[in-house]
């Protein structure tokens, strides 16, 4: 079978994947370059559509009366079954329609299931911070294990403590890498300010 | 900004160079938005979707960074010119297969691409030469606050931006870079490299190919989880896995160069022979020679500049940018007869390789 990329890599398709368009499953067949290419672009949805498809035989038994008293999105008219079929859900809605079961599912793709990261200018309010420059304070990631990475000793200079000026120097680090010098003389401010509070608090 | 334009213009990222280019050749950020109370591009029917696309266009096109830019409906543009989109990394494959109601507003350097309705109303990428994972980052979420102001975001206080997959839930943030590692491939190390890498939660793929099978030697090292890790803490992260991965990549081709110095000459000799002088030249014996190319060039067998034309060449002997140059249609052996008469051509001016600097002493005991 021919790859669907109209690729130059002269290789039968061997993969098949799914997406849904127009609320209709496709399905296309791509040779093992393309379709690594476009796992590069997207890692974690090209494994969940096997998770999902595994997900959807569990339950085969109601994927045959659709629709029939099944949960179902009132604003799009999403129901459970298509989630299994499709690994993607219909709109922001379905997130509360079909919460339950979630989490579980949360915590296997996640390092956690809350959300820590930016937050949008018309959900803060006076106490929240106003952009993500401001905040010094984020935590160090600890479940990173360095360690583990069986490479050059990159995990050497992350020891504990500090964690607010530990992790301000290494983004002081990449900012240095990265040649952004603006970045790095803002960020070494902002370190020479928490050490003297510190030496202060004694 | 037309399509001849942006085609004339090789991609910024392509010209310029970026912090350790000579391992690193993009990096590249993107962030999944979507707006509240429509239904996701995957899921909408075509006039649901087409309302989205006419509430996001006028406002990408309004941005600052989008003076002059390139704003098109995907069913304006010809098969041909998506795939060279897509070939330029600035759409995605899915993207391009698209219909009515979808579309891409890109910024003249090609730096930021916004594909509108890919599989999220909104997928924004902001691409750099080099290790610049923070610099991308900022650039972006500078046009996504911007665009905070004026779009109603699917966004829940607990599960943070809200997509069309629980895979993208949270910052919604894909961070990646491309990298240039013949020295671990070589000597056999890249598969420990990727391993390690997924043990601590990073996605590491080759662009084509898996392991020591891919092609010129590139791979993706990217985030894999997106919900509970905040965008900083990611690029943190990841920048310092890769700073290790480019000293194992230096480390390697070192050990080679002192341990093989007649094998690594031969390659990189062979690979400069078959681009000067070969009449057909199929896409992945192309690729892998210009990787054995680029590597001199970081040696200094041929000259650093050396290194941008490398640049352009991998993305200008794909199929959809050969057959622009053609202006017709093409079939494979044709392409494959095209691609050798441009990269003879644009290899006229590389001098040949000076291996000079390397001292082949008698006790070299390569076995290959
Ligand atoms: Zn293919
Ligand atoms: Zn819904």
């Amino acid at each position: 079978m021919k790859c669907d990329a109209n690729c130059d890599w002269g290789e039968d398709a061997s993969i098949f994947f799914s997406y849904i368009e127009n609320s209709k499953v496709i399905k296309v067949n791509l040779c093992k370059y393309c379709a690594n290419e476009k796992g590069v672009d997207d890692p974690t949805g090209y494994s969940l559509i096997d998770l999902m498809q595994g997900m959807g035989e569990e339950t085969s038994s109601g994927k045959k009366d659709k629709k029939k008293g099944e949960l179902t999105c009132q604003e799009c008219g999403f129901t459970q079954s298509d989630f299994k079929k499709t690994g993607r859900f219909g709109c922001a809605n379905c997130y509360e329609v079909f919460n339950e079961g979630l989490e579980s599912l949360l915590e296997a793709m996640h390092k956690n299931t809350e959300h820590t990261g930016k937050v949008p200018s018309f959900v803060h309010d006076t106490s929240s911070v106003d952009s993500l420059s401001e905040i010094a304070d984020f935590e160090k990631p600890a479940e990173f294990a360095f360690d583990e990475l069986k490479l050059v000793d990159a995990g050497d200079e992350l020891v504990e403590g500090d964690t607010g000026i530990s992790a301000l120097r290494d983004k002081l680090d990449i900012a240095i890498s990265e040649e952004d010098y603006e970045e790095a003389a803002r960020l070494r401010d902002e370190i020479a300010k928490l050490e003297s509070e510190k030496a202060e608090e004694g | 900004m037309r399509f001849s334009t942006l085609l004339k213009n090789p991609a910024e990222w392509m010209r310029t160079s970026g912090p350790r280019n000579d391992i690193v050749i993009t990096s590249r950020v993107r962030l999944a938005r979507n707006l509240r109370g429509h239904p996701f591009p995957g899921w909408a029917e075509q006039g649901a979707r087409k309302d989205v696309m006419n509430i996001v266009r006028p406002v990408l096109e309004e941005l600052g960074e989008m003076k002059n830019a390139f704003s098109e409906e995907m069913t304006d543009l010809s098969a041909i010119e998506k795939q060279v989109l897509v070939e330029r990394h600035l759409v995605s494959r899915e993207h391009a297969a698209k219909g009515p109601g979808c579309a891409t507003v890109m910024n003249r350097n090609q730096t930021i691409s916004i594909m509108v309705n890919e599989e999220d109303h909104l997928r924004m990428q902001s691409i750099r030469p080099g290790l610049q994972l923070l610099s991308a980052f900022k650039s972006l979420n500078t046009i996504d606050t911007d665009l905070d102001k004026d779009l109603n975001y699917a966004f829940d206080s607990r599960y943070g931006y809200l997509t069309a997959c629980p895979t993208n839930l949270g910052t919604g943030m894909r961070a990646s870079a491309m990298l240039h590692l013949p020295g671990l491939v070589l000597s056999e190390k890249i598969n420990e490299t990727i391993q390690g890498a997924n043990r601590i939660g990073l996605a590491v793929r080759g662009l084509y190919g898996e392991g020591t099978e891919a092609m010129a030697n590139l791979f993706q090292i990217s985030n894999q989880t997106t919900l509970g890790t905040s965008e900083e803490d990611v690029i943190v992260h990841l920048g310092k896995v890769i700073d290790s991965v480019i000293e194992n990549e230096q480390n390697a081709r070192l050990k080679m160069l002192e341990e093989r110095a007649t094998m690594m000459q031969d390659q990189i000799g062979r690979a400069y022979a078959i681009l000067k002088y070969a009449h057909i030249i199929p896409s992945k014996e192309a690729l892998n020679c210009l990787s054995m190319i680029r590597l001199g060039c970081d040696l200094g067998f041929f000259a650093e500049d050396d290194r941008e034309t490398i640049n352009i060449l991998l993305t200008e002997i794909q199929p959809a940018h050969l057959q622009i140059s053609a202006k017709r249609k093409l079939t494979p052996e044709e392409r494959d007869s095209l691609r050798a008469e441009i990269v003879s051509s644009k290899l006229k001016g590389l001098t040949p390789p000076d291996f000079g600097s390397i001292i082949t002493d008698s006790n070299n005991n390569d076995e290959v």
